[in-house]
């Protein structure tokens, strides 16, 4: 034990709290997606709902976007940025282990308390913002602290310049405590009931610019954090172009919080704000794809990684699919695209093609190069099983979000045909019938999803025990040595 | 003119330019919304009475069902101005038409047909049996059952502390008789009475005794709340006092 306390305040960063964050990431993450593909098995099959109440699709969907979102995506965003700004601060964090295990430990109780009370019907029945006012406050307080911690560690700087990585991790941590903050202002009627302060339109316009932003910022400009920090680490190489990072990261901010309006097309939200949201919607692909190409370009003159690195696989690839989301979520903004595509499963696999191709992968990637570091190995345990994972997932996604457009559009061209007097050619039900096959079919892509993520987990806790081993025969050598001695 | 290393070497000012350039977009969408008169609609009958009321206790306690059981998840309320929606579901909807909705469930997702007029589409028999087990009246249906609004009773009891956070975020159920006469003016003497707070109990078991939406008038269940709310929902604005086109001004 008195070896291990030596260790740990000779440390030259704190890493004990990245692993535990890292941990639970990946736990959240294999509970989360299982319980996306229970639920999308529900609605192909829906025997599975059981007749019983705590299980319904209704109650179960919030846990398990609380779950991947909140639990696995923002674990791995705690994770990484306290890594990365860590590192390129070259100082440790500030406030010390306590203020950070209160950030650790807060968060993770929301999550666990969200995924116990939705299906006890407790819920705010906001998306993506189900949390009832407790559980908000909680994660309100565990947010001031992140916010401090990560503000006071940028000024503990030991280097002039802020690295472009932290940029992006600022300015989600910002918008998500506004974001936070507002949409979920209500009046409590008991501690599990209450009712949001806006009401209609009004309510609805805050509920999608928090929505889209929880998009915008949480899944995209921190993860992009990430991106600028384990991609050039990665590729041995720097960031292609500086110029093209400052442009990204302030356009980006500007422009993201303007497009929730688009969520709200041709409803009784009046016409100016979702015409501006869309056409904000539309410039925001440049920022957008500047971006990509700035972290696809960085791998330029190692090119060659592509071949034999899985890692560096899973970063390209998790760009190539944001850069492919980024273009078709401004073309689904258009008010024509948006007329079908709105209130169908395009927008679900729309979604899932960001939140998978590229949250996930680009998680994974920097996961696979950052928790070896985090236990003083050199790699991961296997860098098959990472193959494995790579092949799993990207078949996952392409089956899962191939199923989904022809759901989708399937559906939306089914409600919109007549017949030739004019009449609708097909009941609301008959596209529900039509639907079943791709329902199926992506319950079947996000089982591949899971067990890619399985086989993640698993090479994880192998490599952990494998560091234990390392550490171990450390200690014994050293023993014997001493006895000798 | 600002270079950026000025930026990117002082964290201070990093945070206040990233805060200014994330604050801006929300304020000039949001904000208006609350003050341009237009936003809702204008909806009176001949004798100047808003079309649109708040719900009726036991209304209001099948909207808390609806959220909980969280059917904003594949049901819309949400009707758009297009020929197909005009045939399938009725006019368009209407910013009036849940201005008293806290919080909104215009939802994002059909997987299930827009319910924001699927009052009086169907009988409450229809209601009951679908909710009870949706297979047994559309074959092909993918809904869960909802066998347990049936069996379990509604708890009303203190049913007036929602009716008063309801008012406190701005919703006109009153506690006085200054604002119940405000309602009187505002929706009429047929209403106004279901707005009263004290009374929320009472109006609450009279409704669901004169209406005995599940069939089984012994006891209150939470079939009857959610089936009340089902079926006033898209009913309040009759559309036939006004000309086609009506609304369009607003949009």
């Amino acid at each position: 034990m008195a070896q291990t306390g030596v260790a740990v305040s000779t440390e030259q960063y704190n890493y004990d709290i990245i692993k535990k964050f890292s941990i639970m990431a990946v736990f959240w993450g294999v509970c989360g997606m299982s319980t996306g593909v229970y639920i999308a098995s529900e609605l192909a099959w829906p025997f599975l709902n059981f007749d019983t109440a705590q299980i319904t699709f209704g109650r179960l969907r919030p846990v398990h976007t609380t779950l991947v979102i909140f639990g696995f995506g923002g674990n791995a965003l705690f994770a990484t940025s306290y890594y990365v700004v860590q590192r390129t601060c070259q100082t440790r964090l500030a406030g010390g282990n306590g203020l950070a295990m209160f950030t650790l430990i807060g968060w993770n109780i929301a999550i666990l308390a969200g995924a116990l009370t939705y299906p006890m019907g407790i819920t705010q029945s906001r998306e993506y913002a189900e949390f009832e006012w407790p559980i908000d406050l909680l994660i309100a307080a565990v947010w001031m602290v992140y916010l401090w911690i990560y503000t006071m560690t940028l000024r503990n700087r030991t280097q002039a310049h802020i690295y472009v990585a932290n940029w992006f991790y600022l300015g989600f941590i910002l918008a998500t405590a506004l974001l936070h903050t507002f949409n979920n202002l209500a009046m409590p009627v008991s501690l599990t009931k209450s009712y949001s302060l806006f009401a209609g339109v009004q309510d609805a316009m805050t509920q999608w610019w928090y929505g889209h932003n929880a998009v915008g910022f949480f899944l995209t400009a921190a993860f992009l954090g990430m991106m600028y920090y384990f991609v050039p680490k990665q590729a041995g190489r720097p960031v292609y172009s500086y110029r093209l990072s400052v442009l990204h990261f302030w356009a980006l901010s500007f422009m993201y919080m303007w497009v929730g309006g688009h969520h709200l097309h041709w409803t009784s939200l009046p016409d100016w704000t979702s015409s501006l949201a869309a056409s904000f919607s539309i410039i925001l692909l440049i920022p957008s794809w500047g971006g990509m190409i700035n972290g696809i370009m960085t791998l330029s003159g190692a090119w060659d990684k592509l071949r034999s690195d899985p890692i560096m696989m899973f970063m390209i690839t998790a760009l190539s699919f944001y850069g492919m989301s980024t273009f078709e979520g401004p073309m689904m903004a258009l008010k024509s695209v948006n007329a079908l595509s709105h209130y169908t499963d395009w927008t679900v696999g729309h979604v899932h093609s960001g939140a998978l191709g590229w949250v996930a992968m680009i998680s994974f990637g920097s996961f696979y190069h950052m928790i070896p570091r985090l236990y003083g190995m050199k790699k991961m345990y296997s860098e098959k099983l990472i193959y494995v994972h790579f092949f799993l997932a990207t078949i996952g996604v392409v089956v899962y979000i191939t199923a989904l457009w022809v759901s989708g559009i399937g559906q939306g061209l089914m409600l919109r045909a007549f017949d030739e007097y004019g009449n609708l050619a097909y009941t609301f039900i008959e596209s529900v019938s039509f639907m079943h096959l791709p329902l199926a079919t992506r319950a079947l892509g996000g089982a591949f999803f899971v067990t890619g993520m399985i086989t993640m987990a698993y090479n994880v806790y192998k490599t952990i025990q494998m560091a234990k081993d390392v550490d171990q025969a450390g200690v014994n050598n050293i023993a014997s040595k001493m006895a000798k001695a | 003119m600002i270079k950026h290393e000025t930026i990117e070497t002082n964290s201070g000012l990093l945070l206040v330019l990233t805060l200014v350039a994330i604050g801006i977009g929300g304020l000039v969408e949001i904000v208006p919304l609350f003050h341009i008169n237009d936003t809702i609609e204008k909806v009176v009958d001949e004798n100047g009475k808003q079309m649109v009321r708040p719900y009726t206790p036991l209304e209001q306690a099948g909207r808390d069902i609806y959220t909980r059981e969280g059917c904003y998840l594949c049901h819309s309320q949400q009707i758009r101005p297009f020929r197909d929606e005009a045939l399938r579901y009725g006019h368009y909807s209407l910013a009036a038409e849940s201005q008293y909705d806290h919080p909104f469930q215009w939802g994002s997702m059909r997987r299930g047909p827009d319910l924001a007029r699927v009052g009086g589409k169907y009988s409450d028999a229809w209601h009951v049996a679908h909710l009870n087990g949706p297979r047994s009246v559309v074959p092909e249906s993918i809904m869960p059952n909802y066998p347990w609004l049936l069996k379990t009773e509604l708890n009303y009891a203190d049913y007036a502390d929602n009716l008063s956070a309801l008012r406190s975020v701005g919703v006109p159920y009153s506690v006085n008789e200054t604002e119940y006469q405000a309602n009187v003016e505002k929706f009429g003497e047929d209403v106004a009475p279901s707005l009263v707070i004290a009374d929320a109990v009472k109006n609450l078991e009279a409704q669901a005794k004169s209406g005995n939406y599940d069939g089984n008038a012994s006891s209150i269940s939470e079939m009857d709340a959610l089936v009340a709310y089902l079926q006033v929902l898209g009913t309040m604005v009759d559309f036939s006092k006004f000309d086609e086109g009506h609304f369009i001004k607003y949009r």
